[in-house]
């Protein structure tokens, strides 16, 4: 097996000594693969990106970026790891600094890598083209472009750099519909074009399926179930992954599936519920639920899940 | 976040207002006076004529002259050189030295940060007259003492307002992605901080303007500051109650003259602080 281009070893990270954002975490991403994250808000998903993007520290586990432990990588070259993990944050025109033009802002990842200006501001030209930003746009500001405009700025700010490793926190949020499935477009060539490896982070399960290999669902700071993206929407096997995809509207009558309310909200992270984190929510819970907290058990399809009861396909 | 704001727009929207349109009118007055001084004096300010003692206004002396029969409205004009450049040297220092404080406590430490809020503490429990008093005992009066005396007791004022800009604006998103391309904290502080915490600062600077004038003025009065013959305003208003038995026209004037400028730049100020203020703008 070759070294994944990222991998999470038991990572936990906690705020304040009681907020446990993130209860051990264990993820491989591999080069060149699209990984979906999903989750309810204070899953822990935000909180994942930061750690893997180097703005919060784990307060245990080690993270390796291509074999090599992420402090030390940091330590060795602070550069070079921001140029090869660049992050797509979800407020693409707050993103932007308020009073500078937006060639600016495309030319400042330049200075501050200390890039050969001529050859950069070529490159820009090329991709500004490619992202079909209109040359308009870059001598505006930030709050005079639309938001797929500002995505598409945060896009090149990213990709000038020539990174290996883009996080993405809900890039779809906020846009239209048409503009949704454009930027959706364009981020999957941008995948092949530039060997790009993905963590897509989104509460839209149609983003999700539509574009990644692989998701992830994230439930209290853990991961629940993680799948391939096809498998894992064609037959959940946690039942916390099975009530977010029935929310999920189909266009197919016959395929609809039946709506499953959770109850209640979800837990506190400072307050974890005992046994499975999920059981105070869970449909199907058992009494062995209330005690006994199941590990994440990789099945021999490869497909990982946390739960002693997974369901099977009906 | 508020949008850039031209400085045309602001412009418009401070001479909107009546006392806008007064302050502006009388700032700029002050500041042609201060700067183009030898061209808008009509004597030479201490040319000595001791037979025009205390004339009274005329077409030769437009205010009249003092004890030396030195041309009153020249010495006025010339007064306002000075008390322009002790409050653009004293507030520059402060903005300055203010800001960076300011921003170091919002970016580092909290020991550090506690500290430099206790300095400012110290610094603002402390009257700027008697530090001035307790300083020119010490190293007798000069103008220079007099900006750095006022640009001290300023600092605070400009350092707990940057930092309070810097507290909401440090986690911002465009901060956070300017760290996630690689940002050095001294660009994110130069590039960043100060273009968006600018509008605040420059405001409260031009705020500070009528203080800082009132300040150098008595200070001048009291002998503290500007040493005679160099004319300040403080320092007219004192020649002419010195020699108030002779003539009141000078102290009249030259308290006339100070309030005026004072008045002037305190209503500019608030006009200014209005017209930047995001809440107030009806028509961005």
């Amino acid at each position: 097996m070759t070294t994944p281009l990222v991998a999470f070893r038991d990572i936990h990270v906690t705020f304040a000594g009681r907020v446990h954002a993130l209860a051990g975490i264990d993820l491989s991403i591999a080069e060149g693969e699209i990984v979906g994250l999903v989750g309810e808000s204070g899953s822990g998903k935000t909180t994942l990106c930061k750690v893997l993007t180097a703005m919060v520290r784990a307060t245990s586990g080690t993270i390796e970026v291509a074999g090599e432990p992420l402090a030390a990588r940091i330590k060795r070259d602070r550069l070079g790891f921001r140029r090869s993990t660049q992050m797509l944050l979800q407020d693409a025109v707050a993103s932007l600094s308020p009073r500078m033009r937006v060639r600016a802002l495309i030319e400042e990842p330049l200075t501050i890598h200390g890039l050969n200006a001529a050859e950069g501001k070529a490159r820009i030209e090329v991709l500004r083209q490619r992202l079909g930003l209109p040359a308009e746009a870059l001598d505006k500001y930030p709050h005079q472009i639309s938001g797929g405009q500002a995505r598409r700025v945060a896009i090149l700010r990213a990709l000038i750099l020539a990174p290996q490793l883009i996080v993405a926190d809900e890039p779809t949020a906020g846009l239209d519909v048409s503009v949704q499935g454009e930027l959706l477009n364009l981020l999957l060539d941008l995948h092949a074009e530039f060997a790009l490896t993905y963590l897509i982070v989104s509460h839209n399960l149609a983003v999700v399926r539509r574009i990644t290999q692989r998701t992830v669902v994230m439930y209290l700071g853990r991961i629940v179930e993680a799948a391939p993206t096809a498998a894992l929407f064609a037959a959940p096997r946690h039942p916390y992954t099975a009530a977010l995809l029935s929310t999920h509207p189909s266009v197919d009558p016959a395929k609809r599936r039946e709506r499953i309310v959770l109850q209640g909200e979800i837990p506190s992270v400072i307050d974890r519920p005992s046994g499975c984190h999920f059981h105070t929510r869970c449909p199907h819970v058992q009494p062995r639920c209330r005690v006994d907290d199941p590990p994440l058990v990789t099945e021999t399809s490869g497909r990982q899940v946390r739960c002693h009861f997974p369901l099977t396909a009906a | 976040m508020s949008p850039p704001t031209g400085a045309i727009p602001v412009i418009v929207r401070i001479l909107s207002t009546v006392g806008g349109a007064v302050g502006a009118a009388i700032v700029l007055a002050v500041v042609v006076a201060a700067v183009f001084a030898p061209f808008v004096a009509t004597h030479d300010p201490d040319a000595i004529n001791v037979f025009q003692r205390f004339a009274d206004p005329s077409s030769a002396h437009w205010l009249g002259t003092d004890q030396l029969g030195r041309d009153l409205y020249s010495r006025l004009v010339h007064g306002a050189t000075v008390a322009m450049a002790v409050a653009l040297a004293a507030i520059g220092m402060a903005l300055t030295i203010g800001t960076l404080l300011g921003i170091a406590a919002a970016l580092v430490t909290a020991r550090i940060e506690r500290f430099i809020l206790i300095l400012f503490d110290i610094i603002a429990s402390f009257p700027s007259l008697v530090l001035a008093l307790a300083v020119v005992a010490v190293f007798g009066p000069s103008t220079v003492l007099v900006v750095i005396i006022v640009g001290v007791t300023l600092i605070p004022h400009f350092g707990r307002v940057a930092r309070a800009q810097v507290l909401t604006l440090k986690n911002a998103p465009f901060i956070e992605a300017e760290r996630l391309l690689g940002a050095s904290t001294l660009r994110i502080v130069f590039r960043h901080f100060m273009p968006n915490i600018a509008g605040p600062l420059v405001v409260l600077a031009s705020m500070d303007i009528p203080v800082v004038i009132t300040i150098e003025a008595g200070l001048s009065f009291l002998g503290l500051g500007v040493r005679p013959p160099l004319a300040s305003w403080g320092g007219l208003i004192y020649d002419g109650y010195s020699f108030l038995s002779d003539s009141k026209i000078p102290v009249i004037i030259s308290s006339a003259a100070l309030g005026l400028a004072t008045l002037g730049f305190t209503l500019f100020g608030e006009a200014l602080r209005d017209a930047v203020d995001p809440r107030l703008n009806r028509d961005p």
